[in-house]
Parts: C-alpha cells; structure tokens; sequence
C-alpha cells in the first residue's frame, strides 16, 4: 500500500486519483489559497511553511567534490501537501510532508524517502530558529540572528547505503524569479511563489557504502509554494539550476504540454545577484541524446540556449542513471556544462513514462 | 468384460435400492460429518491466519510500555526524530450494547511495508477523506452488515480483514476511541543500519510475535476437540460402509460365483468390483461434501460464539467454500470407502469357483481373538490411565482420551460376551436362555456396531458430564461472584464523583469496579482495585490461600492471582508477582475465574490509585437492599440521567453470562446428537446385514414352535439388550472421559480445573435415547422378520438355499 | 388313525404344487414319501408339520383340523405334537446338544431329563452333550436332531430327506436309529426321501408326482 499511497500523495492535491499532469500538480485550487501578484514576501516567515497553500517545497541541491576531484551531487528535499488549507495539531493531519534525499557519484545513484503527517512533531519547519525535519532528517539555520535564517545552513540525511552531512554558507543574496517571486507556469496563468538561495558554498562530508569522504562544493536552495501550479495539459517539466564559471547562474525551466507548445521560463543571475527574468519562449532546452532509465528513455544530455545572453551550452549528466527511485519517480541529479559557458549544475525531469 | 462384470453387479443394486441408500447414506454421513468439521476449521484458522497476519503482527516486533498502557506520543516522535523506524498503532475496541467494533488505527505514512495494510487506492477512493475528519472505516462487507456501534464515519468495504474490526487511519481511531497515544509501536524488520540497538534507545519494552496471546495457539484444543469429534463420526460411518459393503458382498456370493464359473477373469472381477466402489463412493462422497457444507454452514455462527466465549476469537459467523476442502473430504471418502471394501475384494480374490453359495456368519470372532482383543484393551487403558495422570500437555491429554477410548472399545465384546454369560446362568425358561445364548453369538457380527454407539454413548456421557458440571460450576461461581445488586457504569471521572456522591446515601455500599490492563509474568491481564468489603471477604471463593489472606490484601501487603495466572506462570501463594514495573507484591490467595482467558490479579483500592494515579473508577458495584433495587435503578436512570445501558441488575449479568455459556456449548450438543445418530445407524446396518444371514439360526426356533412375530419380539429384545448393556459399560468410560475432560484437557487448555459432578438424569435421558436408537435400528429387521413367509424359512432346511 | 389327510391343495403363486393329495397315518406306522424333485413331497410335509398353511383340504392329526388355525395356533401344535427333522440346519447354533435336545421339550413344558438322557445315550451322544452344533460332524448333528425330534414324546415324526446330506454308510446308520427309536417310542414317521433304496425300508410308501400322490410298493 505503501507506494500506492506515496503515488497519491501528491495527488491529494486533486482529491481524486486520476492524475491530471505530473503528480496531480495540474488542477483546481479549491479551497485553498491562490498566489497573487505582485508577490510580497515576509521573511522569516515566509522560509516557514504556508498551510493555506496546496502544495510545498525546501529544494536543496549540491555540487561536490572529493579530495580526488570526483564528482558528487546531493539533494535534500522536504515536500508539504496539504489535505485542507488548515494546520490542525494532533493527529487530525490535515498537512502531510515526504522528504526525498539523494546521492549522486558518477556511477551509482542513491536516494531515500521518508513520510510523515502534521501535527504531531514527527515533520515540520519552524522559522525562529528556522529548522526543517522529518525524522532524523533536517535542515537547521546556523546563520546568526541579524543575517537570512538561510544564510547558513546545516543539512543531513540518512538513507539506505548513505548519508550526508553538509554545512552551507551563502555568499549572495536570495534571489526571486518571474515577477519578484510570482513565477507563471503556464499561457493560463497558473503560478506559485518561487524564491531561491543559488549563491551557498558547501563543506561537509557524504558517507557511501566504501566510507565517509570530505566534500566542498556549491549549493543551491530552491523555495517554491502554489496550490495549482500546472495546467492540466502540463504533463512534465525539464528543470535545471546551473552555475558558470564565472560566478553567474542560470534557472530555467520548460513545461511539456500534451495540447500546446511547450511553456519556458527562465531567470538569469548575475555573480552579484541581479537577475533577469525572461518570459515564454526565451529559452530554448533540447534534448540532445537520451538514455535508457528505469525502463524509459529520459534525455541526459540537453542543449540549452538563451540567445539573448548569447548562451549555447550543452548538459551533460554526471551519472546519466540518477533515477529518483521513490514513490513518485522521476530523474534528479548533477551536471556538467560544455558550450559558450563552463560550469556545473542541477538537472531535474518529470513526468517521463 | 469389466463392462458386463460392471453391470451385473449393479444390477444387484436395482434390486436392492435400501443397500444402496444405506451405503450411500453411510459413506455421506462420515464425510458430512468429518468435513463439516474440516470446514470450521479451515475457516477459524484462516480467520486466525487473517488476524495474525494483520498489519504484519505475526512478523513484526512492537513497542509497548510495561504496563501496558499507551506509549506517550513524545515517546514515538523521540523515536522517530532519532532515525528509528516506527509506527504507531492505536487500537481499541468501540462497544454499544450488544454491537462492538474493534478499531485498528494506523499510521499509513510510516506503517512497515510487513504491515500490508489493505490498498487504499481505487476507483473513487478518496485519500483526503481516509486522513481528515471524519475518516473513513475500512472493513469487511460482513462487519459492515453486523451490529456496529452508533456515530461511526462513512464505510468502506475491503476484502480479507478480521470479522468485528476496522481499520483506519490513526487519526480517526484517535479520535473515536478519545486516545491520543499509540496503544504500541510497530517496529520495521530493517533498521538504519548506523543506529545503536533500540533498546538502548527508549524504555518501551520490545515484544515478539510469539510472546503475544495468539489466538491459534489457544483454541488448538477446541479444534482439536472438534477433528477428534469429526474422525470419530467419520470411523463411525466407516462402520456403516463396511457393513453395506459385506452384506452386498454375502448377497452377490452367487452372482460372483456364476461369473467366475462363466469365465470372467478374478482382475475383470476385481476391477469392476473397485469402479463399483469409486462411483458410488464418488457420488457419496459429492452428497456429503454438501451436507458436511450445509452442517458446518449451519454450525458456524454457534462455533463463532464459542469461540468469542472462550478464547475472544472473532471468527466470521459464515463459512466461505474451498475447493481444496472439498477435494481432501472426496479423498477422504474414498480412501474410507477402498478401507471398507478391502475386506469384501480380498474374500472375493480369495473365494474359490466352487464354494457353496451359501451365506455364513463372516464375522468369526473367537474367543481366543476377543482375549487378545481385551489383552490389548486392558494395556491401553494403562496407558491412558498413565497419560491422564502424569502428562502434562494437552497432547498427551488427547493421547489419554485416545487410548480410552479404543481400549473401552476393545474390551466391549469381551465384556458384553462375559455379561451375557452370566446372565444365562441365570436364565429362567429355554426361550430366555436362547435368547441371550444367540444375543451373545451375535456379538462378533455386531460388535463394530457396538462399539461405535459405545464410542458415541461415552463421549455423550463424558461431553454432557463435562459441561454440566462447568455449568453447575459456573453457576454457582456467578452467584458467588455477583453478589452487588446493580452495576452501573458513568461516562466520565466527573459523571462518576456525582455518582458516587448520589449514591452514598441511597445505598449500602458503593464499590468502585476499577482496573489496568497490564502485563502479568509476561502475560496480557489486568490488575484490579477492590475495596475491602464483605461483599468480596464473603462471597469470593480462594482455591488456595495464605492465612488470614483477605487481612493481609485489606493492608496492601499482596495480591490475589486468578487461577490462569497461577496455572500459566506456576505461582502458589507466598511467592511474589509483580503487577507493574516497581511494583511486586506477595501472592496471597488464588481464586478462581471461569471464562476468563486472561491473567488477572487482584489489588486492595488503595493500592490500586497509589500504583495508577491516572486510573479513577468510573464503574461501580452497588450493595442495595434487595427491594430497593428496582426503584433504585429506575431512579438513577430517570433522576440522575443515566443511559439505560448504564445500569445492569445482577439479573442482567447473570442472565447474559449464561447466554454465553450456552451458546458455548452449542455446538458440542449438536455434534453430541449427530455422533449419536450415526451410531444408532451403524446398528441398523449392522442388524440389516445380519438379519438375513441370521435365518439359519431363527429358522429352527421357529420350526419348533415359535411364531415369527415372537421371534421379531425377540429381535427388538435383543437389540435392547446390547444397547442397555452397552450403555452400563459407556457409563464409566464416559465418567473417565469426563475427568479426563474437566482434570486434564481443561487445565492444560483453559487453565482451570472443575469440580466433577455426576448428573444422573442425564445419563437416564441418555440411556432413554440409546434404547430408543437400538428400537428404531432393530424395529425394520424385527418387522421383516415378523412378515417374513415360512417358505423363505423353510428354504434353510431344503437342500439348496 | 393318527394322520388323516383330505384333498390337500398348495400353489405358491402360479404354480399349483400340490393338486389334491388324500392320506392317512396310523400310530406308530412308517411312511416314505418319495418323487421328483419339485413334486411337492416337501411341501406336503410342511403342511402337515403345520410349518406352512394349505389353499384347500383338510389335515387331522390326532383328531383335531390343524389347518385353520392362526400362526400362534400352528405354532403351538409344532411344539406339542410334532418332532421335526430336516436336512440341515436343524440346531440351534447357540445352543449346546444338551440344551438343543431339551428345547422343544422344555417349550412344551413336558421336559424328561431321563428321557433326553436315554435318548443321548442310545443315540451315542452322551460324550458330545456340552459341545456346540458347529463342533459336530454332519452325521452326529443328524443324531441330535433325531433326539430333539423325539426328546418331547410327539405323536409324529417328520423327517425330510434327514439323510440327504450324509454318506450312505453314515446316512444308514442314522436312519437305523431313527426308526428303531419311532418305533420303541410308539410314534409314527413320516419321510420324505428320493431313494427308493431308504424307502423301502419304511411301513409305507407314496411316491409324489406332479402334487398327486401314487401308491408305490406296497402302499
């Protein structure tokens, strides 16, 4: 029941199981609240939880290197589903939490998955301190109290075979997508708010089955919360976070839609922390030769241009199997940049069956 | 060739369609009634199977607290935060009148993959709904049609969950049962694999499987009991066959004869003996898988009761059907039917061409062969003798009753033949002493027969004994018990403080009825708080006890254990039992508590509140003058505001504990008459087939100058005579079977013993209805007799028959 | 005359067995009934063993009609005037020698232990008297059976084809003492039998054919 269950978890957002776009995440918002424009955020309180939104999430992915030069990802993610758009206490969840961990080297893949329910202290984030767990799992501020809650950040996870312990320091500022964090995920409008820390660099150490190896490396924070950010056509979505040598960093993201042209957006950074939003149709993300995952074909090498920065690179898998093997599967892992640009980064796809 | 043998032979059968019934009949009767049994019991272990395996519980280890009280949910989340994986349960059971529905809520965000829980998915099925207010039940489609408490949340059938329960989310068990804490904690096989043991992690005790009361375990004997009953209707009906068989066999001497003389080979012979033997015994056997269906179908809701009586066991109160117990109840059948038919195939291999078809007395018991007989007899009556005395298993308590039983039928044609003997000495008249002269030569054709009612007379006796006497006990310990005149119970701690101070003034005494589930010598039981009162100093009955023990329990300084609990752990007084973590007090006495499948211990009130604080009484035993009872009730139901159910007379309780008692044994009853019948048709079969190979030994009395209808007269005479004399002989080996019962298989299966007692008008209604059996067996050979014309008499003394 | 016998007449369904058979017995007299088989000499003697009721005729023995009466009435002349002998079978097989050559006497209530005693001894069975029928030759059960025929003093022997089942040596010897002993005791016999050999031996002769009687011999 177990895996049915997690496979329905996202769908609660729906209320019913017949899976409108990936996950369920493509339907109605009834009941709940409705990011607005403009965006206003409070902060800490908005790195907290958002009960009267559907649907949650603390994305963390890490580039790292060992004292060898090898090449590492990792990723600790908390999701938050809400059952109603309230935040009961006690056993009565009305809020559900799964966290997903990951450990990428170039030839294995790990990941893990935890559940928990509301309310009773099992999963949760709190903002003074700000602390994000589940479990033994977690993500705590160790930034002093005049900085970002997420200026620092302490995380681990634990899973079958491995377990990270990282230690991150930003040197930047947070940064806001689409609108000053009101990121359109579709020609009809739906949205979420949609913040993230791209600028964290990370000391700290993974433990594979061979042994524990010290690790340093760069981090991004993606913080994001809607109740109905997809369109009913968006059946997927190809994501990547990427950082140039340089010091700039690129977001973007393109929504597959089984009725119409796929949906683009992307967020340009500069080294300092200026960024540029660019709308539909901007980026141009193609899929350059694929591999045979978990049985399907997944693209692990992207071509991605943004002509307007004259950038034309491609994306190349680190470990073209980082298959997130979870209730809810779906491709997350690192990846090199060769191209105009030089750099490493994040590759994430949904949806692909 | 087989064909033509084939044909014949049937042809014998058409001609003799009452055979062909009695065999028929005889086959499906020992299968009705063994697979009638086999059914309930494959159902009640697959009930227990389901239960078992039930959120994983036969494989995976819980988290409890010593006491058995819920584990503080701060408990689990410390667990939890410190990497462990664990999940929590809360169970509880929801009762409302005669209605009671247990609740399994579970937490299906951690739950162990082990737990296979049932699938929440499907074609509508709301997932929000099952996790927020008000939740969802899921449960069986049979639970659903049951009586269930009032005020549930919406229901959802499932297939393959325990009959009388539900599941679901922890949330909605939290809330229904008002419990906020996990009953226990199940624990995943696979831990993290950095983590130190668990033990050193939490104070909650950890609990295997095996440690837990499993209900398989503790009705092994009552299904025990139930295949012993099964396999000795099953021989009993064998009985029939055998003596359906031989006679078929005697009757077709000549046919058999003529097709030898005409050149069919003996294998032809044999073969088609065999095929005869298969179909009828495949068609037999069908009829008695149907009627072993429709006779567990009809039995199973007494042995769902039993079962909840006894053992608190939920059994579905219908039977499902499986094919693979109706495929062993065929086989069984025809190996039964190829057992009973070997004797007639191997005289019919071994019968020469020639032999004179005359039809002689195929049952030629010596007496040497019945010494041996009595030899054997006599050294398995030791032997149970031995067993019943110093075994000390419940195995070896069934083996006891085993070799009582074969040895009480071993020696019954000895025995019989020894009384008869006797009784000739004192025979007045030539027809009296003939009489009882060939009553005695018949034994060896009847004495399977015989056997077999002696086999169904005993168990009557010991069953009936057994259940009397624990009836008469029972009884008598719930008068004992239930002295208070009512019993009421409040909903809350406050509903109860204004109880009591409602109460005080208009009552003798008011007695808190308080108590903790906890774990005793590592056993589930309870502990319960009673105040010193000579309500309980007067009417509690101690099997064993300290000097001036209810003194020393008034002061706190012991305990009083049930009979279970001293049985199951081996305590006596003056040995110490400790009945919560810190807490071990000295046992001052042993009572006795019938029915109760559980440990339980007996505390003084104060003791009670000092040892579980958080514990207040919300029942109450209520001491009123006995004419003041009725408008004392009416008054706190009307006055106070009460809810009916809230008060119960002693009437009440007593009225509805013998219910259940009854209803306990229903189903011994039931088989107790069937076994009874099969035998008095055994009988019938048995003198059937005598009946016509007797002639040659009526046929010279009556030429002699007896009328036939005298000679029928004698016949039923007969027949009453063995069954009387059968009966004198069933009385004590039904008596030993009883103690057997109540000394042996009792304390080794329940955990207490009775007192014996002897019900002499049972055993009278008992011989009543043997004697009634042997009538109507003897009454169609007597009546044949009586109407049988002189020349078929003549025929034997002619010079062909 | 002790037998009289008048227009006897049996069927036993189609088939007519006796056709109007008239006899008569003096006390103490000899009669052989001989014929095929199947000529009804049994049943004729079944008949007058009031063992079986005819269709039409009349029986007298000893001055009294035994062909009316009810089942207990025949029943009742069996164990009084009639000692019987068949075949085989003739004993009780429960029953010891002793006890089967008192039966009939004793339910005749006209019990003689001296009598049984002689008759055992003339019939060479004083030695056998507690052994059981199934522990005797043919020929000595024949023995016991002609001791119980006559143990309760009857006015008429029958005895069909008592030898049927013996050798000729042993038969002889037995039918010897049979009719030394109806005579000494002053009863008549009457004997079914298909040899001619045995049946001249006897007072009277009648041969059976077709259920009508022929005299045979001296008649």
């Amino acid at each position: 029941m177990k895996l049915s269950l997690c496979a329905a978890l996202l769908c609660l957002i729906a209320g019913h199981a017949t899976a409108q776009g990936f996950a369920g995440l493509g339907s109605d918002a009834e009941g709940f609240a409705i990011p607005q424009s403009p965006a206003i955020f409070d902060f800490p309180t908005d790195h907290g939880a958002h009960p009267a939104y559907r649907i949650e999430w603390w994305y963390l992915t890490a580039n790292l290197t060992g004292p060898d030069g090898t090449a590492y990802g990792a990723q600790w993610t908390l999701f938050r589903s809400a059952l109603t758009p309230n935040d009961a206490t006690g056993w009565e969840a009305s809020q559900l939490w799964m966290a997903h961990a990951g450990l990428t080297t170039p030839d294995t893949h790990l990941s893990a998955e935890r559940l928990a329910r509301g309310g009773i202290g099992q999963a949760g984030v709190t903002t003074t301190p700000f602390a994000a767990w589940i479990d033994d799992w977690s993500m705590t501020s160790t930034a002093p109290a005049t900085a970002d809650a997420l200026d620092a950040l302490s995380i681990g996870a634990i899973g079958d075979g491995f377990a990270y312990d990282l230690s991150l320091t930003a040197s930047g500022p947070l940064i806001f997508h689409g609108q000053a964090g009101y990121s359109v995920k579709s020609a009809q409008g739906q949205a979420s708010y949609y913040y993230s820390q791209p600028f964290y660099d990370v000391a700290g150490s993974i433990t594979l089955p061979g042994g524990t190896i010290p690790v340093t490396g760069t981090a991004w924070l993606d913080r994001e919360w809607s109740s109905q950010p997809l369109s009913e056509t968006q059946d997927g979505w190809d994501w990547v976070s990427l950082q140039f040598d340089d010091g700039a960093r690129l977001m973007g993201f393109t929504l597959r839609d089984s009725a119409r042209a796929p949906f683009t957006a992307a967020t340009w950074i500069d080294a300092d922390g200026t960024t540029q939003s660019y709308p539909d149709g901007a980026l141009r993300m193609t899929p350059h030769a694929t591999t045979q995952v978990a049985g399907r074909a997944i693209p692990t090498t992207w071509r991605i241009a943004l002509p307007d920065r004259a950038l034309d690179i491609t994306a190349t898998a680190l470990n073209p199997q980082s298959w997130m093997d979870v209730s809810v599967a779906y491709w997350e892992g690192p990846v090199t940049i060769t191209g105009t640009h030089q750099g490493r980064g994040y590759l994430e796809m949904t949806g692909y069956e | 060739m087989v064909y033509t043998a084939l044909s014949t032979l049937f042809s014998h059968w058409r001609r003799h369609p009452g055979q062909l019934a009695m065999l028929v009949l005889g086959l499906a009767l020992a299968t009705a009634l063994w697979s009638g049994v086999q059914a309930i019991n494959t159902e009640a272990r697959a009930a227990y199977a389901d239960a078992a395996a039930t959120l994983g519980q036969d494989r995976l280890d819980r988290l409890v607290r010593a006491d058995g009280r819920p584990v503080p949910l701060a408990d689990y989340i410390a667990l939890r935060r410190a990497g462990y994986l664990v999940s929590p349960v809360i169970s509880g059971e929801l009762r409302a009148g005669d209605a009671r529905l247990r609740l399994l809520g579970i937490d299906p965000l951690t739950a162990p993959p082990e737990a296979n829980t049932p699938t929440l998915q499907g074609e509508d099925f709301n997932l929000a709904a099952f996790f927020t207010a008000p939740g969802l039940l899921l449960m069986t489609g049979a639970t659903a049609a049951g009586p269930l408490p009032p005020d549930l949340p919406p229901i959802r059938t499932t297939e393959s969950f325990p009959p009388g329960a539900a599941l679901t989310d922890i949330g909605t068990a939290a809330r229904l049962l008002g419990q906020s804490d996990p009953s226990y904690l199940l624990i995943w096989l696979d831990q993290p694999a950095h983590l130190p043991p668990l033990s050193t992690a939490t104070n909650l005790q950890r609990v295997a499987p095996e440690q837990r009361a499993d209900p398989a375990q503790l009705t092994e004997s009552f299904h025990l009991n139930l295949t012993a009953f099964g396999l000795l209707a099953f021989a009993v009906g064998l009985f029939i066959v055998h003596a359906a068989i031989g006679l078929a066999f005697e009757q077709r001497r000549a046919t058999i004869r003529t097709l030898r003389a005409l050149g069919l080979p003996l294998r032809s012979l044999l073969t088609a003996f065999g095929l005869e033997l298969a179909v009828l015994s495949l068609f037999a056997g069908l009829v008695g898988i149907i009627l072993g269906y429709a006779i567990a179908a009809a039995l199973m809701p007494g042995v769902a009761g039993t079962l909840r009586g006894l053992y608190g066991a939920d059994l579905p109160g219908t039977l499902s059907f499986d094919p693979i117990w109706a495929l062993a109840a065929l086989a069984m059948t025809l190996a039964g039917a190829a057992l009973a038919g070997a004797q007639a195939m191997g005289r019919t291999a071994r019968m020469p061409i020639l032999a004179p078809a005359l039809p002689q007395a195929w049952h030629q018991a010596s007496t040497r062969q019945m010494r041996r007989q009595a030899g054997v007899a006599l050294a398995l009556l030791s032997l149970s003798g031995t067993l019943a005395l110093w075994g000390d298993s419940l195995i070896l308590g069934f083996g006891a009753v085993a070799c009582l039983f074969l040895g009480a039928a071993l020696l019954l044609p000895i025995t019989l033949s020894t009384l008869l003997r006797l009784a000739q000495r004192g025979a007045r008249g030539p027809l009296g002493e003939w009489l009882l002269a060939d009553t005695r030569q018949q034994l060896p054709g009847l004495s399977l027969a015989l056997m077999a009612l002696l086999l169904a007379l005993s168990a009557n006796i010991g069953v009936s004994t057994m259940v009397g006497s624990f009836r008469a006990t029972f009884v008598g310990w719930l008068d004992q018990r239930l002295v208070a005149e009512l019993y009421v119970t409040a909903q809350t701690e406050a509903e109860a403080a204004r109880l009591v101070a409602y109460l005080t003034p208009r009552t003798e005494a008011v007695l808190p009825v308080v108590w903790a589930d906890t774990t005793l010598a590592g056993r589930p039981g309870a502990v319960y708080g009673q105040a010193d009162h000579p309500t309980f100093r007067d009417h509690w009955p101690l099997l064993a006890a300290l000097p001036d023990a209810w003194d020393s329990l008034a002061t706190g300084d012991g305990v009083l254990i049930n009979e279970q609990l001293a049985r199951f752990a081996g305590l006596s007084p003056g040995d110490s039992l400790t009945i919560t973590p810190g807490v071990t007090l000295e046992i001052l006495g042993i009572y006795s508590d019938y029915g109760n499948p559980e440990a339980q211990a007996i505390i003084t009130d104060d003791l009670f509140a000092a040892t579980f604080p958080d514990i207040a009484p919300t029942r109450f035993a209520l001491r009123v003058a006995p004419t003041a009872t009725a408008a004392l009730a009416s008054a706190l139901r009307d006055d106070f505001g009460l809810p009916a159910d809230a008060v119960i007379n002693q009437t009440q309780i007593k009225r509805f504990s013998l219910e259940i008692f009854e209803q306990t044994f229903l189903i011994t009853g039931a088989l107790n008459l069937l076994t009874l019948g099969v035998a008095g048709f055994a009988l019938l079969t048995g003198l059937l087939t005598l009946a016509d190979m007797r002639l040659p030994q009526l046929a010279p009395v009556w030429a002699l100058g007896i009328t036939r209808a005298r000679l029928a007269r004698f016949e039923l005479i007969r027949s009453l005579i063995l069954a009387a004399l059968t009966f004198v002989l069933a009385l004590p080996v039904g008596l030993a079977l009883a103690w057997m019962l109540l000394a042996v298989i009792n304390v080794q299966a329940f955990g207490w013993r009775l007192p014996m007692q002897v019900f002499p008008a049972d055993a009278g209604r008992l011989l009543a209805l043997a004697l009634l059996a042997a009538c109507v067996a003897a009454a169609l050979p007597a009546l044949r007799l009586a109407r049988i014309s002189p020349s078929r008499l003549l025929k034997v003394f002619a010079h062909e028959a | 005359m002790l037998l009289q016998i008048d227009g006897l007449t049996k069927a036993y369904g189609p088939v007519a067995v006796l056709r109007g058979v008239s006899l008569t017995l003096a006390h103490g007299q000899s009669l052989a009934l001989t014929g095929e088989s199947g000529s009804g000499k049994s049943t004729l003697m079944h008949l007058v063993g009031a063992l079986d009721a005819p269709d039409d005729g009349s029986i007298m023995l000893d001055g009294v009609e035994i062909t009316g009466g009810d089942d207990a009435a025949r029943a009742a002349l069996r164990r009084d005037k009639i000692g019987l002998v068949f075949q085989q079978f003739n004993l009780i097989p429960s029953l010891s020698v002793a006890q089967n050559i008192a039966f009939q006497a004793r339910l005749a209530h006209r019990h003689d232990p001296a009598r049984d005693a002689m008759l055992a001894q003339r019939l060479g069975l004083s030695d056998l008297m507690s052994r059981y029928p199934e522990e005797l030759s043919g020929g000595q059960q024949q023995r016991v059976a002609i001791a119980r025929a006559l143990a309760h003093a009857p006015a008429l022997i029958l005895a069909d084809e008592p030898t049927g089942n013996l050798d000729e040596a042993t038969g002889d010897a037995v039918l010897d003492l049979l009719l030394e002993l109806v005579t000494s005791t002053g009863a008549a016999l009457m004997m079914v039998t298909h040899s001619t050999r045995l049946a001249a031996r006897l007072d009277r002769r009648l041969h059976l054919s077709r259920g009508q009687l022929a005299p045979l011999g001296s008649g």
